[in-house]
């Protein structure tokens, strides 16, 4: 009975709150208010349990990942898609989907959880399985230090209780799965890592904070054996391997850190799969962990709205790169190659961005030197053009205001592919501007 | 002096722990501070050092960022082994810029907010307790030698200073050392000490231009500036200045 006033009350309130032209967030908070347990209890019975993704960077791309191939796989997903990973954005997302009687139409759920949020959704709902992706710094302004964050990474694993995916290559992510193996009772741990020669592809923030000429941390020799390794990294293309055979397959998501994560969604994938419903629970047509049937369901998977996303404009490619943060940044200069695209860069310092600026000097922006940057927009435009003159890099033209900024970079880029380094805020906003002008996806 | 002279004008810029105290751009100091020797007419070359290395013969500027706390203390242990090094450098006049987590280390003491002590090496009079609240945000300072200085600060470090040492800056806008003083850093010597981070001296070509003067004046008996602001760095303080805290 609870769950149906729940239910029936949230909706009204979503239902008012849709008139108002008000926030998604609303009704879970309501329901939150009169039922704290709702979210535990409705997510709590689904056959497959809850699967958290947490991490500092390629939550929204990986959680995506997870979703299509469990859905290719036969699994009916639900996920909060609105990218609003505060629990309350959850609550909402529940209750929009929930019948009447406060049951969701669904096998799985799968939650991309804010690291620093994952607190109050963890007391609600203990996660089955839970993706940890890595700790890298981003929006520290809010979060505090990485150590910091890493506690809070500890505390989703010691509330899962099935099965825990770790990156074997992130020092602190690493060590909470070693932590977590060695505690009696705890989930099953497996990792996901990458061969030893694309080491130095994805450098992580210790390496990063030494100089360029330092060498990267060394492998330790007792590394422990990954359940899924990315060993090749190719245009649109990598290798994995997986119970020690090899797995090539095309890709349509762009960046290498997405290939990367793929690894991460593929061991997750198999791991859900390979453990079946609950205890008591069943459901018609189970599928299998078959790993070639899950690599072909990552190969249609696309990008998440923003992270490397291609639109078409003037007849020209145009795409999108978010960054947020130094590792991120570094990782999308070196996925895309400068030569021959004429690049923007937007950066804003709104409350979703992080206001911190000083991120943009730990960013080496020589291989934008050759060909220069068109145009740089945002509200720390000039903060951007500072660090860019400091590393010799020309820039075209600065204009603050974005739309005007959008308006000049098609004048004086006609006729060529176009990328657009943005931060977050910039690229809700970007988008925006250029839904009225060419097709630009619904937000995944 | 001859041109050819000039145009080999070294100082060496001692990079204090880039490995562990390297957060929040700190980098970028490092950066702007050699970009600005070079528009003054000074060949910079920068030396790294990081926990057992051995210092350079010689030194003209040393500077300095902030890090985790593990890295912290890391540094701690061996900044303990070259007190007397770094306070005779002081002492002798070198111009300094520590930030952040080794502005704390160059004052007497941290003391965490679970009440353990990390010692440091006195060269600033001040102290550091670790508080419950963090400062966070733009911050707009005023200071006689440097004029108005424009940031970010981060930390939650609360900082007093002792008679031996004054305010880097008085706080128009933002926290500062702490939530009550007013003041912002803390000077020594020709030492300077700051919780602003990361694209301080990129912004504030001011506080670079002291330090390079204070060691071309030791070194090479006279500092002429030859570089002023440029319009680039004009706009990023003015834009900085106007974003919310």
């Amino acid at each position: 009975m609870r769950d149906v006033i729940s239910a029936a009350v949230g909706k009204t309130v979503r239902q008012v709150a849709r008139l108002r032209g008000g926030g998604s967030a609303l009704p879970g908070l309501v329901v939150e208010k009169i039922d704290p347990g709702f979210l535990g209890r409705v997510l709590g019975r689904l056959p497959y349990g809850v699967v958290a993704v947490s991490g500092t960077n390629g939550k929204t791309t990986t959680t995506k990942m997870v979703v299509e191939m469990l859905e290719a796989r036969g699994l009916r997903v639900f996920t909060n898609k609105t990218g609003s990973n505060f629990s309350r954005g959850v609550v909402a997302a529940a209750i929009q989907e929930c019948s009447l009687s406060g049951r969701i139409d669904a096998d799985v759920a799968v939650i991309e959880l804010d690291e620093a949020h994952a607190m109050y959704f963890i007391n609600r709902v203990p996660p089955r399985f839970t993706l940890l992706l890595n700790v890298l710094r981003d929006q520290l302004d809010r979060f505090g230090e990485i150590d910091t964050t890493a506690r809070y990474l500890q505390r989703i694993a010691d509330a899962t209780t099935g099965g825990l995916v770790v990156n074997r290559e992130d020092r602190l992510v690493a060590r909470i799965g070693e932590i977590t193996r060695e505690r009696a009772g705890g989930p099953q741990v497996r990792d996901f890592g990458l061969a030893p020669d694309l080491l130095a592809t994805f450098p992580s923030d210790d390496d990063f904070h030494a100089d360029a000429a330092a060498a990267p941390s060394p492998e330790p020799a007792d590394a422990v054996p990954a359940d899924v390794t990315l060993t090749k990294l190719g245009d649109h293309k990598a290798t994995f391997v997986i119970d020690g055979e090899d797995h090539h397959t095309s890709l349509k998501l762009e960046g290498l850190y997405n290939t990367f994560n793929a690894a991460a969604a593929l061991s997750t994938v198999r791991m859900i799969l390979a453990a079946g419903p609950q205890a008591g629970q069943s459901i018609a047509n189970q599928p299998t962990a078959d790993s070639a049937a899950i690599v072909e369901a990552l190969s249609q998977v696309r990008p998440a709205f923003g992270r490397g996303e291609q639109l078409v404009l003037d007849d020209q490619p145009l795409e999108l790169v978010l960054v947020k943060n130094p590792a991120g940044f570094r990782l999308g200069l070196a996925s895309f190659e400068a030569a021959g695209v004429a690049t923007m860069i937007a950066i804003n310092d709104q409350y979703a961005d992080g206001r911190d600026m000083s991120w943009l000097w730990d960013v080496d922006f020589s291989t934008l030197a050759t060909d220069g940057v068109n145009l740089i927009s945002g509200t720390r435009a000039w903060d951007m053009a500072l660090r860019l003159e400091h590393d010799d890099v020309a820039v075209g033209h600065v204009e603050e205001d974005l739309g005007a900024a959008l308006t000049a970079f098609r004048e004086r880029t006609m006729g060529q592919p176009r990328r657009i380094y943005c931060t977050y805020t910039a690229m809700l906003e970007l988008r925006r501007a250029l839904a009225l002008v060419t097709d630009v996806e619904d937000i995944w | 002096m001859t041109h050819s002279q000039e145009t080999t004008r070294e100082l060496v810029i001692l990079s204090l722990y880039p490995r562990d105290m390297n957060i929040y751009g700190d980098r970028g100091n490092v950066l702007a501070l050699s970009r600005r020797a070079r528009a003054q007419g000074f060949t910079p070359v920068v030396v790294d050092l990081n926990p057992g290395d051995a210092l350079p013969e010689h030194i003209d500027i040393v500077i300095g960022g902030g890090g985790q706390d593990s890295g912290q203390a890391r540094v701690a242990a061996d900044l303990a082994g070259r007190r007397e090094q770094f306070h005779q450098l002081a002492e002798a006049g070198a111009p300094m810029l520590l930030v952040c987590g080794l502005y704390q280390l160059f004052g007497h003491r941290f003391i965490t907010s679970t009440d353990e002590t990390l010692e440091g090496i006195g060269v600033l009079d001040v102290e550091t307790r670790g508080g419950s609240e963090r400062m966070i945000g733009n911050i707009v300072l005023e200071s006689a030698d440097f004029g108005e200085v424009i940031g970010y600060e981060n930390h939650s470090g609360n900082t007093t200073l002792g008679e031996g040492s004054t305010p880097f800056g008085r706080v128009l806008q933002g926290a500062g050392n702490n939530p009550t003083s007013g003041a912002e850093g803390a000077r020594s010597h020709n030492v300077i000490g700051t919780y602003l981070h990361g694209s301080l001296l990129p912004k504030n070509p001011a506080v670079s231009d002291f330090l390079i003067a204070q060691a071309a004046k030791a070194r090479y008996g006279s500092f002429e500036p030859v570089a002023g602001i440029d319009e680039t760095t004009e706009r990023a303080r003015a834009s900085a200045k106007r974003r919310p805290r």
